[in-house]
């Protein structure tokens, strides 16, 4: 295959080509099919339910109300399910590698979106924010919390699960737990001796530019689009894009799937397996903090408890994906996103549900895939071995 | 007990001389008596009471785990556990009833990780949404008792404090039945699915509490259960607490909640001890032996026979209907109960409980819920106390100059818990896996699963592990 390229091609220009269709064409189309179809499949159960409760509520027509909402819980879905999918990375990778939940992840998003918070409030506070191009403030920031989450992750690993690798499976599963818990109250600590406060908000008011919808036309509605539900969205991609080409196109990345393909004769083949673990542990970490700060800029105010729910709702995006599957999370991110924006959407009009069941429904749903479909939408099915 | 080295060291001979039961006993009473005149002794208005108290209560609730690791006749453990309990407690709590109500919490919490400690420990199934079953228990004797505007008050359903009794036996039967309900379709799951899903379920209830006041309110939704019934004083422990008030010196105007605090410490032990007998009889029985199977190897256990399922929801169902009738204690106790006091991190408490004792084990999670509830209601409690109090003052540190009042305000120990039960979890599975008391045979296991451990048991473990039984030989 490869020879009977190199003949037929320019030898300089096809793998350029190749390239550019491999790590930056493939993975934009596999992420517009996944958003496109969760959106389409979300709403035609919203018609179906309009269908079948034509007038939920007296004076309220379904179908009206889904006419209107529509284009606003689709941004939204896909908004949130970007930031699932970045979450939902970190559960997956090192799944992937260790065959562990890592059940401190949720922390390690809480951190990111505080260390964005941190960032912000400090320039803020130094008075240069307003003078700071948007896009440039945004990189800063999010690089900042991937590095510290991602160091975060890496010393987690090498305190809390290294020494217990090879211990029975509860063992490291119950000090993820204990690493979690600490985690909120390290971070509780450390804001109420610097600011004596828990609830942190991003000084977005600050920059002008974040304060501007971009309005946009479509058919008889106009639709109003936040600034941050587009930085949200870009740079997931632009992320996600990165790790595409990371773990498929380099020697580390190469490196990883060999570690989680079989660890034992991944080291007998030279590769270093603490070295690709801490590596994991970091991209992890990484993207779970870049998901903190955008999702904090998103919502605007976190705390020290803002990562268990997103952590479980990313958790049940990745298991409905495929736990250890990188495109699942993806998959199932984007999904479970667009999902709980339509109930956000919807529920309000059955007034015996009521919106205020959101979470309980994103458990029912790992309940319902864990029971049903373990392996997830892509995963493979693997049987126990004795 | 025979040591190895040829000429006893000092340290080794004063062993021995502490493990004559003469010397021991004697020990023991001192020691009592010790702590109980310290404790009558502490004066709640001194400045650094907070502090003292934190020094010195523990002394006293540790007591029966000395007592029961000492090298005396069971009979004789038996007699002085017994004066700890119905003697020196009740006495303390007529002069202070703030530590009464840290011992039932205590009676509370040891109960629940009994509880879990059949899930967790025998059938080594992870459950990280116990407290659901802890909750069911609570709202199923606070929706029939409470005075909250619910249905069941408005058409007039409540029943009688006297229904109480019978209500225990109703919080087991639901509280298992919910657990079976929740159970069945989870358990077949591997391990850390399992306590994702759980830890879901326990989140579900939560919710589900606080969104049942409509259409139909059930529970009162966020505002909880409020007047919650109690079960009716007895007369003749009124009588006794006045008498012995008046015996002590002690004004006799707050007799009727002091006897009712004094009814549920009596419950509250009673329960307890029915838990401890029923896990224990549990554990030596061929179902305690097949939740052993399941837990060590759950594919050689269905080879042998034993029916997975079934077993699995017989734990999950036992752990529930424990925490079920712990919960109705709880509900009258408490006189409120709201969705609140069921979060993840009691449940993540209860855990912690668990394992610092030793997964597995009774007494390890007696020991446990004893540390656990100490270091979380009394030390942390005591400390944002006595940080108050030094506030207050206007204290200044010595030596380094700090003054008190700068302490931040939202730096209060007593909502620090996560940190303990996190630190706890993380220390205890690195250093201690099998716990502070670890049952001998998961201690075994642990040592097996690890490389790096020799066989033979090292020299500071080997007491612990022959103190445990009695030691006929040098009787």
């Amino acid at each position: 295959m490869l020879d009977a390229r190199r003949m037929t091609g320019p030898a300089s220009f096809r793998p350029m080509v190749e390239w550019g269709y491999r790590y930056i064409l493939f993975p934009i189309g596999q992420m517009l099919i996944f958003v496109i179809g969760a959106a389409l499949v979300l709403t035609l159960f919203a018609y179906l339910l309009a269908f079948l409760f034509p007038v939920p509520r007296p004076n309220i027509i379904l179908v009206d109300q889904v006419n209107r909402q529509l284009p606003g819980m689709i941004i939204s879905g896909i908004t949130i399910g970007f930031v699932y999918a970045m979450i939902a990375l970190g559960y997956t990778l090192v799944y992937g590698v260790l065959k562990f939940i890592n059940f401190a992840h949720s922390e390690i998003f809480m951190v990111g979106s505080v260390v964005g918070f941190e960032v912000m409030r400090r320039l803020g506070d130094a008075g240069s924010l307003p003078g700071w191009n948007p896009i440039l403030l945004i990189a800063v920031m999010v690089l900042i919390a991937m590095l510290i989450s991602g160091l975060l992750a890496v010393l987690i690993e090498r305190i809390a699960y290294r020494p217990l690798r090879g211990a029975p499976r509860l063992v490291p599963l119950i000090s993820a737990i204990g690493i979690s818990f600490f985690l909120i109250d390290f971070v509780r600590a450390f804001e109420a001796i610097t600011r004596n406060d828990f609830n942190l908000t991003y000084p977005i008011g600050d920059v002008a530019w974040f304060q501007q919808p971009v309005e946009f036309a479509l058919g008889v509605t106009s639709v109003r689009i936040r600034p941050t539900a587009f930085v949200v969205v870009l740079g997931a991609v632009i992320t996600l894009i990165a790790l595409n080409y990371f773990v498929n196109g380099t020697k580390l990345g190469r490196g990883i799937r060999a570690v989680s393909q079989d660890m034992t004769t991944a080291g007998l083949m030279g590769i270093n397996v603490n070295r690709m673990i801490s590596l994991t542990f970091f991209i992890g970490g990484a993207f779970g903090g870049a998901a903190g700060t955008l999702f904090g800029m998103n919502v605007g105010t976190v705390t020290p408890f803002v990562g268990f729910i997103p952590g479980i709702k990313a958790f049940t995006a990745a298991v409905l994906g495929g736990i250890g599957n990188i495109t699942g999370a993806l998959l199932g991110g984007l999904t479970l996103g667009m999902i709980e924006s339509f109930l956000n959407g919807l529920l309000v009009y059955f007034p015996a549900l009521g919106q205020r069941y959101t979470d309980v429904f994103a458990f029912s749903v790992l309940i319902l895939i864990l029971i049903f479909r373990p392996s997830g939408l892509l995963g493979e099915r693997v049987d126990e071995k004795v | 007990m025979v040591t190895k080295s040829v000429s006893p060291s000092p340290w080794a001979s004063l062993r021995n001389v502490v493990k004559q039961p003469v010397v021991a006993g004697v020990l023991l009473v001192v020691y009592l008596l010790i702590a109980t005149f310290i404790l009558s002794n502490l004066n709640r208005r001194d400045l650094w009471f907070p502090l003292y108290s934190t020094l010195t209560f523990p002394m006293l609730v540790l007591a029966p785990f000395l007592i029961l690791a000492a090298p005396l006749r069971v009979q004789i453990k038996a007699l002085l556990i017994v004066v700890v309990l119905f003697l020196i407690i009740p006495y303390l709590g007529i002069r202070d009833s703030s530590y009464l109500e840290l011992i039932i919490q205590i009676c509370i919490f040891a109960g629940l990780a009994l509880g879990l400690n059949i899930v967790v420990g025998f059938a080594g199934l992870l459950d990280l949404g116990y407290i659901a079953f802890f909750a069911v228990g609570a709202y199923t004797w606070g929706m029939v008792s409470s005075q909250a505007n619910t249905i069941f008050y408005i058409n007039g359903w409540l029943v009688s404090g006297a229904a109480f009794y019978g209500f225990i036996f109703i919080g087991v039967g639901v509280a298992a039945l919910v657990g079976i309900l929740l159970g069945l379709p989870v358990l077949r799951l591997r391990g850390d699915y399992l306590a994702i899903v759980t830890l879901g379920f326990g989140e579900m209830i939560r919710v589900i509490a606080n969104n049942l006041d409509k259409p139909i309110n059930l529970t009162n939704g966020s505002q909880g259960l409020f007047n919650v019934g109690h079960p009716p004083v007895p007369p003749f422990l009124f009588n006794a607490v006045v008498s012995a008030q008046g015996t002590l010196g002690l004004p006799t105007d707050n007799a009727e909640p002091l006897a009712q605090q004094l009814l549920f410490y009596v419950i509250g032990i009673v329960m307890v001890a029915v838990i401890i007998v029923v896990a224990r009889r549990l554990d030596n029985s061929p179902i305690g032996r097949a939740w052993t199977a399941i837990r060590e190897d759950e594919v050689a256990a269905i080879a042998m026979g034993v029916p997975l399922v079934r077993m699995k929801l017989m734990a999950f169902a036992m752990g529930a209907s424990f925490a079920g009738a712990i919960g109705v204690l709880y509900g009258a106790k408490q006189t409120f109960v709201s969705p609140e006091s069921f979060s993840l991190i009691q449940s993540i408490s209860i855990l912690a409980m668990v394992i610092v004792g030793g997964i597995g084990g009774i007494r390890g999670a007696l020991f446990g819920a004893v540390i656990v509830t100490l270091l979380n209601l009394l030390v942390l409690k005591n400390m944002s106390l006595q940080i108050n109090a030094l506030r207050n003052v206007d204290f200044i540190v010595p030596l380094i100059n700090f003054h008190i009042r700068d302490w931040p305000t939202q730096l209060e120990p007593a909502k620090y818990e996560r940190f303990i039960f996190g630190l706890l979890l993380i220390v205890m599975m690195i250093f201690r896996p099998a716990g502070l008391l670890p049952e001998p045979r998961r201690r075994m296991e642990m040592k097996a699963g690890s490389d790096d451990v020799e066989d033979s048991p090292t020299p500071a473990e080997e007491p612990a592990a022959t103190a445990a039984q009695p030691d006929a030989g040098n009787v």
